[in-house]
C-alpha cells in the first residue's frame, strides 16, 4: 500500500514503528498517524457506526469528522487520523461511545501563558497571520492540532497559480516549507511560539483580554494552557461535505482531501480504483494526483451540466483519458464491508435522475469532491455574529476588511471566513495579522493593509472570484447592518 | 456555452493558431482560454512575447516575437504550454510531463491526444528538468502537431 515512486514526492522508507491493533502487532513507519500506519497495512475500518454496527473508515484524515475514533492505550475517542503513531502502542476499536478511562488526563498545575497575538490553525492563513504579527512586533502564540504546521498546503503537490509576487507557479508543499521557515527562524528569535499537536479547547471569561484554553497532547499526560492574549486569530480552515447516499459511511468512501492526505502526506495508496465525485477544482486536482500516485481514476462524475474547475486542469486529465461526465451523479454504493463499486445516474436539467440511466462502475474507492463548509464553531462559542452565506460555504462570522469579527480583537482567516483558495487565504492571514499589530500599538503601517486589501480584489477580479466576491460584499453588508443594529 | 466545459477538451477555434511559417520557426501554443488568476507565463518569457492585460485576462503569444524556446512550458502552474516546431514531414512538439517513469532521449513512446486516445508513437528528443516538471520534446508525424498533448511512457 505504501507509495514508494512518485514524480513530485520523494518517499523515503522511514524508521519502522512496531505497534499493537487488536492484540496483533502491526508496523508502521516514523511520521505515520495511527489511521495511516492502519491503512498501509491494508485495515480500512476503523469504528462502527453507533446505530446500525456497520462498518466505518475515515472521511475526512483532518481530524474533524469523527469516524476515526478509536481507543489508544486505553484512552477512548482519540482521533487516530490525526494523532501521531508511537511505538509500541495499542489500538483498539472501541465498544460504542467508549468508557471513561480511570486515568489521569492532564499534568498539573495548568500553565499561563500571556501573549499579544494567539493564532488558531497553521495553514497558509494561519501561517501568514502569524509571519506577519510576529514581523511587525507582536508576541505570538501559533497553535494547530497536527503533528506538524502547514494546514492543507503540505498535501498540494500542484504548482499553484496567482500572481508571480504571491509565489505562482510554486508547489504547495514548497509553500509550506518556506512559510515553516520562516516562522522557526521567529521561534528562534523567540518572536513566535509554535504548538503543534495540540487543540484550542475554549474561549473563557477574563476580566479585561481575550482567554482560551489549549490543551497539547504529550505521550503521558496532556498539559493545559491558560492563554491570555490581546488578539486572536481564527483560521481554523474548512471541512469536507458529505453527500447523501447508500453506502456513503462505507469503509473506502472519503473525502477528497483524505485521499490527498493518505497518498501525499503519507504516501500510501488510498486504493486501486477511483470514482471521482465533484469536477470543481478539488476533484481535478486530486483526481490527477492520483493518477500520478499510480492509481487508477475510472472517471469524475459532476451533478451540473458544466465542470466547475478550471479547463486548464480538465485538460490535464482528460488526455490522461479520464472521461468527465456532466449531469451525472452517484446513487449509491455497493459493498458489504467495504466499497466494490457504485452505481451511477444521469441527471436531466433540473438535476433530477434520468430513470434507467444507470451504470455500475466497478471500484474500490469513491472521493467526494463535492465543497467545503467552514470550521467555525469555535467562533460560534466564543459569540461572533454569524450569519448563513451560501456562496461562503455556510455559518461565517462576519468581518470588515481588516478581517476583525463583531467582537473587538476577534480576527478571522482564510477558509474558516468563507471558502476559497489557498492564495488568498494567505493575504487573508497577512491582512488580519497586520491590522491586530495596527491596533496593539505594534506598528502604524496602514499602507502596506491597503496594499493587501488590493492584491486580493485582483485575485478575486476574475469569473471564478464570483463567488468569494458575492460572500464577502454580503458579509461586509451584514456586518455592518449588525453594528448599526446594536 | 462553450463545448470546452462540458468536455474538458479545447478546439482548434477555442485558442490561438500560427501560421505554417511561424510554426516551421517553432512557437508556443497557449492552450490556456478562461480567465483565472494566473500570470507566470508572462515573467518566464525572455522575449516578452506573452502578454495579459491583467491578471485574470487569459495570455496571448505574439507567435512574431516567440522564439519557441519553451522556457514557460515548465513554468505554467496548468500545464497549458507546448511548443509545436514542424521540421519537414516531422513535427517537434514539447509537452510538460509529470508522471513516473521518465522517458529517456530516444526512447519510443506512446503518442496521446487531448482524448487520452492513443494516435501512434514518438520518438523522445530532449528531456530537460525544470523543478519537478519534465520538459519533454517528441518527434512525431508533421499532421498530427496539433493533436498530440500527452505521452504513455
Amino acid at each position: 500500500m505504501r507509495i514508494r515512486s512518485h514524480p513530485i514526492i520523494d518517499f523515503k522508507k522511514r524508521k519502522e514503528l512496531p505497534f499493537y491493533f487488536e492484540k496483533k502487532k502491526f508496523v508502521g513507519e516514523e511520521g505515520d498517524t495511527i489511521a495511516s500506519a492502519l491503512h498501509a497495512a491494508g485495515v480500512k475500518t476503523l469504528t462502527k457506526s453507533l446505530k446500525y454496527d456497520s462498518p466505518r473508515g475515515f472521511f475526512c484524515g483532518i481530524g474533524k469528522c469523527s469516524s476515526c475514533l478509536m481507543r489508544v492505550n486505553g484512552v477512548p475517542n482519540v482521533r487516530t487520523c490525526i494523532a501521531p503513531l508511537k511505538e509500541g502502542i495499542t489500538v483498539e476499536m472501541q465498544d460504542k461511545l467508549g468508557l471513561l478511562p480511570d486515568a489521569e488526563f492532564f499534568d498539573k498545575p495548568k500553565k499561563t501563558l500571556q501573549v499579544n497575538v494567539l493564532v488558531v490553525g497553521a495553514g497558509p492563513a494561519g501561517l501568514c497571520a502569524a509571519l506577519e504579527s510576529a514581523q511587525h512586533g507582536a508576541s505570538v502564540l501559533l497553535v494547530d492540532e497536527n503533528q506538524c504546521v502547514g494546514g492543507q498546503l503540505i498535501k498540494q503537490t500542484h504548482k499553484f497559480f496567482g500572481s508571480k509576487q504571491e509565489r505562482a507557479g510554486t508547489r504547495g508543499i514548497d509553500i509550506a516549507k518556506e512559510l515553516e521557515n520562516n516562522v522557526l527562524q521567529l521561534q528562534k528569535e523567540g518572536k513566535i511560539q509554535v504548538m503543534t499537536d495540540a487543540t484550542v479547547i475554549g474561549y473563557y471569561e477574563s476580566d479585561k483580554n481575550h482567554r482560551f484554553g489549549v490543551v497539547q497532547r504529550c505521550e503521558y499526560l496532556n498539559s493545559l494552557y491558560d492563554v491570555r492574549c490581546d488578539a486572536a486569530i481564527l483560521a481554523c480552515g474548512a471541512m469536507e461535505n458529505m453527500l447523501l447516499f447508500p453506502g456513503n459511511d462505507l469503509p473506502g468512501v472519503y473525502g477528497a482531501g483524505a485521499v490527498q492526505t493518505l497518498m501525499n502526506v503519507y504516501g500510501i495508496r488510498p486504493g486501486d480504483r477511483v470514482l471521482m465525485v465533484g469536477a470543481g477544482n478539488v476533484g481535478l486536482i486530486v483526481s490527477y494526483q492520483l493518477l500520478q500516485a499510480g492509481i487508477a481514476v475510472d472517471r469524475v462524475v459532476e451533478a451540473a451540466p458544466v465542470i466547475g474547475g478550471y479547463n486548464v486542469h480538465a485538460a490535464k486529465l482528460r488526455r490522461c483519458g479520464v472521461p468527465i461526465m456532466t449531469s451525472h451523479s452517484i446513487k449509491e454504493v455497493c459493498g458489504d464491508e467495504k466499497v466494490e463499486g457504485a452505481v451511477i445516474v444521469r441527471l436531466d436539467e433540473n438535476w433530477k435522475p434520468i430513470k434507467d440511466s444507470e451504470e455500475y462502475i466497478k471500484c474500490d474507492t469513491i472521493c467526494l469532491a463535492v465543497g467545503l463548509t467552514p470550521s467555525t464553531r469555535l467562533l460560534s462559542q466564543i459569540g461572533v455574529d454569524s450569519e448563513y452565506i451560501p456562496e461562503a460555504g455556510g455559518y461565517v462570522a462576519l468581518h470588515d476588511d481588516s478581517m476583525q469579527t463583531s467582537i473587538s480583537g476577534i480576527y478571522v482567516a482564510g477558509d474558516a471566513s468563507g471558502i476559497e483558495e489557498a492564495s488568498t487565504a494567505m493575504i487573508e492571514g497577512k491582512i488580519a495579522g497586520l491590522a491586530a499589530a495596527i491596533d496593539l500599538g505594534c506598528t502604524k503601517n496602514k499602507k502596506l493593509l491597503t496594499q493587501y486589501r488590493e492584491e486580493l480584489a485582483h485575485l478575486r477580479a476574475g469569473p471564478f472570484g464570483e463567488k468569494p466576491r458575492i460572500a464577502k460584499k454580503k458579509i461586509a453588508k451584514m456586518k455592518e447592518t449588525h453594528h448599526a443594529s446594536i | 456555452m462553450h463545448q470546452y466545459e462540458k468536455t474538458g477538451i479545447l478546439c482548434s477555434k477555442d485558442f490561438q493558431i500560427p501560421t505554417e511559417e511561424q510554426l516551421k520557426k517553432g512557437v508556443a501554443i497557449l492552450e490556456c482560454v478562461q480567465e483565472i488568476p494566473c500570470n507566470p507565463c508572462v515573467a518566464s518569457c525572455p522575449v516578452h512575447a506573452i502578454s495579459m492585460k491583467d491578471i485574470n485576462a487569459p495570455p496571448m503569444n505574439d507567435f512574431e516575437k516567440c522564439i519557441g524556446c519553451t522556457k514557460c512550458v515548465g513554468i505554467c502552474p496548468g500545464l497549458a504550454i507546448f511548443v509545436i516546431k514542424k521540421v519537414g514531414k516531422k513535427a517537434w512538439v514539447t509537452l510538460p510531463y509529470e508522471f513516473v517513469p521518465v522517458p529517456k532521449v530516444g526512447d519510443t513512446v506512446q503518442a496521446l491526444d487531448r482524448t487520452g486516445s492513443l494516435r501512434g508513437t514518438a520518438l523522445v528528443k530532449k528531456v530537460i528538468k525544470q523543478g519537478k516538471t519534465m520538459v519533454i520534446t517528441i518527434e512525431i508525424e508533421s499532421t498530427f502537431a496539433m493533436d498530440i498533448r500527452n505521452i504513455r511512457v
